[in-house]
């Protein structure tokens, strides 16, 4: 199961410093199928021309899967307890922070919140804590959520496979959990306590939640942690590896990088928007039918150009706070910072400038949770 | 002018909706390029937002939606979708489409089969996408589809007609319409498959992801009447060695 790791890492080492000119690229891209040792070289493409022309592939690919569309959908905050302790996390339970959790009346009003500006595709986020959002807590606010939106996901802590069924007939769709890195001796050192510690099982939620029923999964790294692109190189192996175990299901990827949320973790490797970009288009070119979805981390300018060739779906509107849509307030308690900060109206339009038509729905309600 | 699904249609062009950069398209599509028939995705028939409204809203009221089952992974699944379809648009249209692996996107023969058993039954029109299969095809008939939806390539390839050899038999032996779908990627390709004598087209990718979507419905358009147009008169057999040439018949005779 976790061969493809070791594969990645294989496959890196062998290519780590190999460079490919400009002849070798358009070689690989004339290519039917890029292969990995094609990703694997072309991760290490600096020349400007190089990566302009795998930009065009990358788009011609997206929009001949995708078509002329972008998915868009908002996160919600319902929980910020937890017990972990992700060294670079600002909901990490050492810190201070004030500790919230949304009543289900709650949840509803900042539901309609979302929904009055015009999102109708949720992912409900929490902490990991099964004292304080026990599973029966989540599961009753995705069905709430299920009542306002077309579709639910969550990007919660992980669960056993009946957990995630029953959250599948409460309907839910999709799941998102991040390895946050694939490299196992990092990811000791980056949590050092809380159930988190445990590599293997939040590993195979993913499994555990498309086993149950679930159409959809999004997986990733969390870019900056350990090294950028064997993370990148384990991430496409991953989701390649649930395409050929769950051919039914709707694979996604994404790479958050990590950034400062009220700790003073310095990350490891820092990944320049020359290398973020080059790594969504590597992983559009390697896995031309898998989504990519790009979260407000990221800052407009960035996001507007990546939509043109290889995002599917993103983020709009994001309130990253327990409460944070009624309250409409600064963002000082949240996991991370956003930054795009623009309304949903404001990325409706941008996407429109750009020759694309916005989608609140990919499952209209009753469809994805048959 | 031909019949299908109980409609007399003049545009043996269909278009998918999906892909489209704007749903306002659909109605100049149908004005301009005379698109009568417009395929719908059921799962993405969402609700009105603050933003953007629900395809329906777009399609002129004499078109033909064909709600498509995509999304379904077995026939339970199309069943299902088919009737929430029936249930949005009031069109009893339906093009099953199930498909077990989201890498290819290629058809479930079997699954198909069983979905169009009760859709028929149901009360529908049936259309099924399946491979070129000419067994199938056979008893899909048998059952009362409308038309048979074979792909000509790979969903969103762009190859054109890459299963000629498997489309002929199925274009000779069916009685009912044979539409080819996915696969065709150029006006040439789509008037290839009239040529051939298919009786209709249904193109996406080709169209709605073009720099201008309704020029290529209608360069789609042409493509299609000019192929139907040309199998009608009959296309001249290339032989190898010409024909016989007549003048001699009054010296030979046998
Ligand atoms: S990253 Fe998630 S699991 Fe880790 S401390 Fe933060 S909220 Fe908890």
């Amino acid at each position: 199961m976790t061969e493809f790791i070791r594969k990645a890492e294989k496959v890196w080492e062998e290519f780590k410093d190999y460079v490919p000119t400009y002849d070798e690229v358009c070689e690989i891209l004339e290519k039917e199928v890029v292969n990995i040792e094609d990703a694997a070289k072309l991760l290490n493409v600096e020349d400007k021309n190089s990566i302009l022309l795998m930009a065009s592939k990358a788009k011609k690919l997206t929009r001949e899967n995708f078509g002329k569309v972008i998915l868009l959908y908002a996160p919600l905050y319902i929980s910020n307890y937890c017990q972990n302790g992700c060294v670079y996390c600002g909901f990490s339970c050492r810190k201070n922070y004030k500790r919230e959790k949304l009543e289900f009346n709650e949840i509803e009003n900042e539901l309609r919140a979302m929904k009055e500006e015009g999102i109708d595709s949720v992912i409900i986020l929490t902490g990991e804590d099964r004292i304080h959002s026990p599973v029966d807590y989540i599961e009753q606010a995705c069905k709430i959520a299920a009542n306002y939106m077309s579709e639910v996901s969550i990007e919660v802590y992980p669960l056993l496979e009946e957990e995630y069924r029953s959250l599948a007939s409460a309907g839910v769709v999709g799941i998102t959990i991040y390895q946050e890195t694939y490299q196992k001796e990092d990811y000791k050192k980056l949590h050092p306590f809380g159930p988190k510690k445990d590599f293997e099982f939040r590993f195979k939620a993913v499994e555990r939640a498309l086993s149950a029923g679930f159409h959809e999964a999004c997986v990733g790294p969390l870019l900056g942690l350990s090294h950028p692109k064997k993370d990148v190189l384990c991430t496409l192996l991953h989701a390649e590896y649930l395409l050929d175990r769950f051919p039914k299901a709707e694979i996604s990827v994404s790479f958050p990088r990590v950034r400062s949320a009220g700790t003073d973790f310095v990350p490891k490797f820092s990944v320049s928007d020359k290398e973020f970009i080059k790594f969504l288009i590597v992983a559009r070119l390697y896995l031309p039918r898998v989504g990519i979805v790009i979260s407000t981390r990221e800052d407009a300018r960035l996001r507007d150009a990546l939509i043109d060739v290889c995002i599917t779906k993103m983020s709009a509107g994001s309130k990253t706070t327990v409460g944070g849509y009624v309250a409409q307030e600064e963002e000082k308690d949240a996991q991370f910072e956003v930054e795009d900060r623009r309304s949903v109206a404001e990325v409706v339009d941008s996407i429109i400038k750009k020759g694309l038509r916005p989608e609140f729905t990919n499952w209209v309600r009753g469809v994805g949770s048959l | 002018m031909f019949e299908i699904g109980g409609k007399t249609l003049k545009s043996r062009l269909f278009v998918g909706t999906g892909k489209l950069p704007d749903y306002s398209l659909i109605e100049k599509m149908y004005y301009e390029a005379g698109v009568e028939v417009f395929a719908v995705a059921v799962r993405r028939i969402g609700p009105n937002t603050k933003h953007t409204k629900n395809v329906l809203e777009y399609i002129p009221k004499d078109a033909i939606i064909m709600v498509n089952t995509s999304g379904a992974q077995d026939h339970k699944e199309a069943v299902k979708i088919a009737m929430i379809g029936r249930e949005l648009t009031n069109s009893n249209w339906v093009k099953v489409e199930i498909e077990k692996d989201t890498k290819y996107l290629f058809p479930d023969s079997i699954e198909t089969l069983k979905a169009c058993e009760i859709l028929v039954k149901e009360g529908f029109k049936v259309f099924p996408y399946i491979y070129p299969d000419l067994n199938l095809a056979k008893e899909l008939e048998q059952i009362g589809v409308e038309a048979v939806m074979p792909l000509g390539s790979p969903i969103g390839t762009n190859k054109g007609i890459g299963c000629e050899v498997l489309l002929k038999p199925i274009i000779n032996e069916i009685k009912i319409p044979v539409i080819i779908d996915a696969g065709i990627g150029r006006p040439s390709h789509a008037a290839k498959a009239m040529e051939m004598g298919a009786d209709a087209v249904l193109i996406n990718t080709a169209i709605t992801t073009s720099s201008d979507p309704v020029k290529m419905a209608l360069a789609f358009s042409k493509a299609v009447e000019a192929g139907r147009l040309a199998f009608e008169v009959g296309l001249l057999k290339e032989y190898e060695y010409a024909q016989a040439s007549s003048p001699l018949e009054d010296f030979i005779t046998g």
